[in-house]
Order: structure tokens, then C-alpha cells, then sequence
């Protein structure tokens, strides 16, 4: 069936319910009810939450945003303690302890500090096991939930409260780690990437691909964050398509060890137009550092121009 | 009818665990536990139970997936050791304010550093206060039964915390001793099904676990902890007389041996009750009136008994496998004189601190314990309440 974003909506309610406590202007709620919405009506699903942001707007007790099961244990441990509940699952299944006719999925977030740093053990470990789960990366690329400090996913030069643009230092002098490749690297059925642009279909079909491919599976998406990246709250969705059409954050999709770039910009836009409208990159566009925008450019260009490699690569 | 058998401590426990048969098992090789990982891993091969065994990659996410198994409605087991015990230790906090009735096999090691890997317990005495009940061992018999009994004192509904089962790094877990073993069938029927009120995987009823509990609530949920702690106390010995009458084995919140008349006494955990029993029965041949208190409930601790079972002594020593470092004295000697106190007796008592890294304690070291103890209460004096046992000369 065809993509239909009204329809969706409209038919399909939403298993993240109002009244979380997320910034105005945060990707991660769009992200989480969009991911969500890919889930057959009829499947229940276990939820486990890295600590962070999502998880301590969404549940503060005695009440939840998710109308799924919930778990939420530590800050790098929802890969691991989600292994647990899929264990139990298949084991309870297969003493018959379960319904025969109930399926649950199994779905992870976190954030790019649950993820690619404290958490990257807990969830490489998940991924090698082969449980049968999800495992959602939304960055944003930096702690916020701790106010803004840099993480391995902060994009170089990018002004952090632990990378500060400074007069010596001008902010993180590191460019950001590959995760997606880091995924890949661990031969899962399916790895992607993508962001909520446009009506979110490609959002859509890579979780509902991620979710109902049997194995464990890996979603890295994009979730700008309004404080830490400085910019308009009702620029979400436009801070979403530059990321994409500068090929800051390719869209693209790892299937069975085979690349697919799912969107490639007619007209790639220079860097700056990402960069400008976010606060934290302010400092790069002062007279004398302009080397810091071409820098930032060579390494956009060549992850890019490495993506296309293994795609062609891979398809061969 | 119980099997005669001979196991070593981690067999008993892996034989236990395979005839409790729980959903699923999640741990980390360490030294001394890493056989029962070993053993259960080769029950799953073959197929002789219906365990998922999680091979994770630490123990931090062994405790992480046991929270997440028992949560999602299943039984969930462990087991660790020293390092490890301290990697999960976040978990551990974690595990028990969920109310999730895990059981935890700890064979008792140093905790780094510098690295060590033999006996002594301050890997258990570092999460003496995490809401965890606490059960010590003094042989492979013990360490079965113990946890036999575990997942119906975890999951009764007054109680609904974690066990931590404790025997000797390589001293009972590594020995070979006799053992009874009682029938699986029979096990199973004692052990019983796991019925959860809560879990995730019930599609009728969705949960969520794990919130960000504010000034508003976690006091009253920590309370709530507190008082099954509490409640766990009637629990244990409702479970250990069902236990007695199925088996014959009887067990308490302690071991008196021959304790009633005695005027000196011991109080130890684990394996050293063993040497201990052997030299008070020297003693006692040599008419010397000297008994042994050894502590199975560490968690929750008995203190009005300990404190009355203690009353009629003359001098007590308590012997401590681990250093609390605080210039005052070792974590049980704590415990029984704070019982103590709060009972209103006041009975002289010395504590030793002893076996630090797996030093050997011998017979001849308990038997200057209880020479100590006679001169306590020969000259009324106590010059040093903190003391160590079986140290270098020359380190002093």
C-alpha cells in the first residue's frame, strides 16, 4: 500500500500521547510517534528508554506518554535490559506461557549519549546477540537532557557547555563519529538512517521495515534540539530538510550489507545553509574562520562521496 | 527422597538453577562464579531446561537484562562475583527498587584493588544497604538450599525484592563436598510457577517501569522498600519451616551452635562457621564454654534476635572477611553492636577483621580469638574493639 501521510494519521492513533513535557520544537516526539505509528494496530510493543531527555519528559511519575508496556532501567543500558525482556519473551513463548496469537515488538530509544557513548557497549552487545528488537538512535548531538555538553555525535566546531567556543578552542575540535557505519559494521538484516522530512515517509517505511524484519535492527535518526542548536522552534521541519539536502545527514538505508541512498539532492546546498540558522555554529561564520566553514564542507563532501562509494560498491 | 551426591559450590548451584528451571539467565564469566554460567550454559545445550541464557557482554547488562526478563514477567538468575558485582552495581539499586524478585548467586571475592581473586566479602558488603535480601552459605548444602528457597521468599507479595545467595570464592565454591540433593520433580512443586501481577508482555494490561520518581513520590516508594525488608523476615522463616518439613533441613535467620550455655562466643558468616564449629568443640572437650553464632540473614538483619541469642554471653568476638576502612570497625561487628545497643545489652565485644584476599583463617587463629575472648573476660578490659586476624607481623 502507498504511502499516504493523511491517511495514516488520521487512522492510526497515536501510541505517544499528548501532554509529555518535550520542548516546543524537539525532533525526538516527532521521531517516537511517527516510529511508533509503523506498528500494526493489532501488535503490542515493549518500549525500553535509555535515560535522557525522552525518557524524563515522557514518564514522571505516576504518569506515562506510552500507551505501549514501558521499561526504563539506566542511562546505557536499554539495549541490555530490552535483550531481557526479548529473552523472557521468547522463552514464555516457547513454554506456551504466552498467547499463541499475541505478537509484542521490541523497541529501543535513546539518545546520541545513550547511544553512541555510555550506551554503544550495551547495544553492540544487543545487536551481536541477535535479539529480535529495534534499537532507535534519535540524536541530537549533544547531552542535553544534562544541558547541552558535547557527546561523540556533536559535529565539529559545534559550541557545547563542555566543547565552548572559546578564544584558544573554538569549539568541539573533533568531527562526529559514524554510527550508522559502526551498526553496519555488525552485518544486521537492516541499518538506516533518516529524519522526519517532507510528510515523514521515509521515516515511516524504515521503521516499519525496521520493525517487522526479524533480527535486530538499527535506526539512526536525526532529532535537532531547539536549545542546544540554537534555533526557532517552528524551524524544526526546515532544520530537518537542510540537514538532508546539504547531505549533512544522508538518507540511507543498509540492507543485507547492501547500501541504498534513498535520496540524493539534485543540487547538494552548501553547508552553511545548515549551519546558519543554528546558534552553536555562530562563532564559524566570524571573519577569520572561514576555514572552519571549508573544513566542515571537506568532511560533509567526503562522507557523502563515501556513502555513494558503497553504494555502488555494494551493489555490484 | 533426597540423592546423595558430591558437588562442588557452583555445582550445587548450577544443579539448583536447573532444577528451578528459570525462564531466563543472563551473566558474565568472573572467577570464582564463572563455572555456574559454565554448567547452566551446558543444561541449555542440551536441552534439559527451557532457560534463554543471555550471553551478554558485562555484567552491568547482566543485571540490566535480568531487570528487563523479570519485569517483562519471567524468572530471571545471575551470578558474579567481586568486579562484577561492582560493574552492576548501579543495576543492583535498580533491580530491587522495581520490586523484581531476581535471584543472584555472589561467590564472595575481593574487590580490586589491587587485583585479587579470591575469598573475602567486601564485594558483598558494598550492597549491604541496596534493598537486596542477603543469604550466606557456609557450605555447597547451604548454598542449594538457599536457593531453593529464594524465589518464594522474592516473590511473595509482602516481599517482591531481590535474593543474593553468598558462599566462599573457591573455599565452598570450588570444594568438593557431599551434598543431598531432593527430587526435581519435588523442587519444582516447592519452587512453584511464577504468577506476576504486573509485566510488560501482558498485552491487556500495558506497564511502564521505571519512572523519574520526583520529591513527591520516591520517599514514600523507598518506605515501601523499607517495610518489605521488613516483611521479609516472616517470610524467611514461613519459607524455611516449609522447607525444613519437606527436607529435614532446618534453617533460621542464624545457626546457635552451642551457643545456649556458652560464655564466649563467635559470630561469623560463610565457610569460617566450619573452622569455627571444629574449635569450639575442641573447646568444649577442654571444658571451656565457648559457642558460635553464624549469621545466615545478613539482609534483612535479625537484630532482636541476634541481640537476645547474644544476651547471656561474657565476651564476643565478630569476625569480619572484609575492611569497612572507616577507623571503627567491619560492617557485621556494626550491625550486632548496634542490635545490641538498641537491646539494652551490653556484653564486651571485639571485632576482627580477617581473610582479606583469601588468607587462609585456621583453626589455630579462631582458637586466639577465643583465648582473647577469655582474657576479655578474665580482666573486664577491652584495649583495641578493632582488630585484625591472621596479618603479617611485619605489615603492623
Amino acid at each position: 500500500m502507498a504511502y499516504n501521510f493523511k491517511e495514516i494519521v488520521a487512522n492510526k492513533p497515536s501510541r505517544f500521547t499528548e501532554g509529555h513535557r518535550m520542548c516546543a520544537g524537539c525532533g525526538a516526539p516527532v521521531v517516537a510517534r511517527h516510529i511508533l505509528r509503523a506498528l500494526k494496530e493489532e501488535d503490542h510493543a515493549v518500549i525500553a528508554n535509555a535515560t535522557g531527555c525522552m525518557e524524563v519528559s515522557t514518564f514522571i511519575y505516576p504518569y506515562s506518554a506510552w500507551t505501549d508496556s514501558f521499561i526504563h532501567t539506566a542511562f546505557e543500558s536499554a539495549g541490555a535490559t530490552l535483550s531481557g525482556v526479548e529473552a523472557a519473551y521468547k522463552s514464555l513463548k516457547k513454554q506456551g506461557k504466552l498467547p499463541e496469537d499475541e505478537h509484542t515488538k521490541f523497541i529501543a530509544f535513546g539518545g546520541d549519549g545513550g547511544t553512541y557513548d555510555i550506551g554503544l557497549q550495551s547495544l553492540s552487545g544487543a545487536m551481536e546477540r541477535g535479539h529480535d528488537m529495534v534499537y532507535v538512535c534519535y540524536d541530537n548531538g549533544a547531552y542535553m537532557n544534562t544541558g547541552i555538553q558535547r557527546s561523540s555525535a556533536t559535529p565539529q566546531f559545534a559550541d557545547t557547555t563542555t566543547s565552548p567556543a572559546g578564544k584558544v578552542i573554538p569549539g568541539k575540535m573533533q568531527p562526529r563519529k559514524d554510527l550508522t557505519k559502526i551498526l553496519a559494521g555488525h552485518h544486521l538484516p537492516y541499518v538506516a538512517q533518516s529524519a522526519a522530512i517532507n510528510n515523514m515517509k521515509d521515516l515511516y517505511e524504515k521503521a516499519e521495515k525496521a520493525i517487522y524484519t526479524e533480527g535486530p535492527t538499527f535506526l539512526n535518526v536525526l532529532a535537532p534540539c531547539p536549545r542546544g542548536w540554537n534555533y526557532q522552534t517552528e524551524n524544526l521541519m526546515q532544520i530537518n530538510k537542510l540537514a538532508v539536502e546539504t547531505c549533512y545527514w544522508p538518507l540511507y538505508e543498509i540492507v543485507d550489507g547492501v547500501y541504498h541512498v534513498n535520496y540524493k539532492p539534485a543540487k547538494k546546498l552548501p553547508i552553511e545553509e545548515f549551519l546558519k540558522p543554528q546558534k552553536r555554529f555562530k562563532h564559524m561564520f566570524n571573519p577569520g574562520n572561514e576555514w572552519m566553514i571549508e573544513e566542515f564542507q571537506k568532511e560533509v563532501d567526503s562522507r557523502w562521496q563515501e556513502l555513494l562509494d558503497l553504494e555502488e560498491i555494494t551493489n555490484k | 527422597m533426597s540423592i546423595r551426591e558430591r558437588l562442588s559450590g557452583n555445582e550445587a548451584v548450577a544443579t539448583a538453577m536447573k532444577q528451578i528451571n528459570p525462564d531466563v539467565v543472563a551473566a558474565f564469566p568472573i572467577t570464582p562464579s564463572t563455572e555456574i554460567p559454565q554448567y547452566f550454559s551446558t543444561f541449555v545445550a542440551n536441552g534439559s531446561v527451557d532457560t534463554e541464557f543471555v550471553a551478554v557482554e558485562s555484567e552491568h547488562s547482566a543485571m540490566s537484562a535480568c531487570i528487563g526478563a523479570e519485569s517483562a514477567g519471567s524468572r530471571a538468575m545471575t551470578a558474579t562475583s567481586a568486579n562484577g558485582l561492582s560493574l552492576m552495581w548501579e543495576m543492583i539499586y535498580i533491580a530491587s527498587s522495581l520490586r523484581l524478585p531476581i535471584v543472584l548467586n555472589l561467590v564472595n571475592r575481593a574487590v580490586s584493588g589491587p587485583l585479587n581473586i579470591h575469598c573475602d566479602h567486601s564485594d558483598a558488603m558494598g550492597v549491604r544497604d541496596s534493598g537486596w535480601i542477603m543469604l550466606f552459605s557456609e557450605n555447597n548444602q547451604e548454598a542449594y538450599d538457599n536457593n531453593l528457597m529464594a524465589h518464594k521468599i522474592a516473590e511473595n507479595e509482602n516481599v517482591q525484592l531481590p535474593v543474593m545467595i553468598c558462599q566462599d570464592g573457591f573455599i565452598t565454591s570450588h570444594s568438593i563436598e557431599n551434598i543431598e540433593l531432593e527430587e526435581d520433580s519435588e523442587v519444582k512443586k516447592f519452587v512453584g510457577e511464577y504468577k506476576p501481577e504486573h509485566y510488560l508482555l501482558n498485552k491487556k494490561e500495558p506497564i511502564a517501569v521505571g519512572p523519574l520518581d520526583l520529591q513527591a513520590y520516591l520517599f514514600e516508594h523507598k518506605a515501601q522498600q523499607g517495610e518489605a525488608m521488613k516483611a521479609a523476615k516472616q517470610v524467611i522463616l514461613d519459607v524455611s519451616k516449609e522447607f525444613e518439613n519437606w527436607t529435614g533441613r532446618s534453617y533460621s535467620f542464624f545457626e546457635k551452635y552451642k551457643l545456649d550455655d556458652a560464655e564466649i562466643a563467635i559470630v561469623c558468616m560463610n565457610s569460617t562457621a566450619g573452622t569455627t564449629k571444629s574449635v569450639v568443640d575442641e573447646l568444649r572437650n577442654n571444658g571451656i564454654k565457648a559457642g558460635l553464632l553464624k549469621i545466615r540473614v545478613y539482609r534483612p538483619f535479625p537484630s532482636e534476635e541476634v541481640a537476645k541469642a547474644l544476651s547471656n554471653l561474657k565476651a564476643i568476638a565478630v569476625l569480619d572477611r572484609s575492611d569497612s576502612l572507616n577507623a571503627m570497625g567491619g560492617a557485621l561487628f556494626e550491625d550486632v553492636v548496634s542490635s545490641m545497643y538498641v537491646e539494652k545489652i551490653n556484653v564486651p565485644t571485639v571485632n576482627y577483621v580477617y581473610g582479606i584476599g583469601g588468607r587462609d583463617t585456621t583453626e589455630n587463629d579462631i582458637k586466639s580469638v577465643y583465648e582473647d575472648l577469655q582474657e576479655i573476660v578474665k580482666t573486664e578490659k577491652i584495649d583495641n574493639p578493632y582488630r585484625y586476624l591472621g596479618l603479617r607481623k611485619e605489615a603492623k
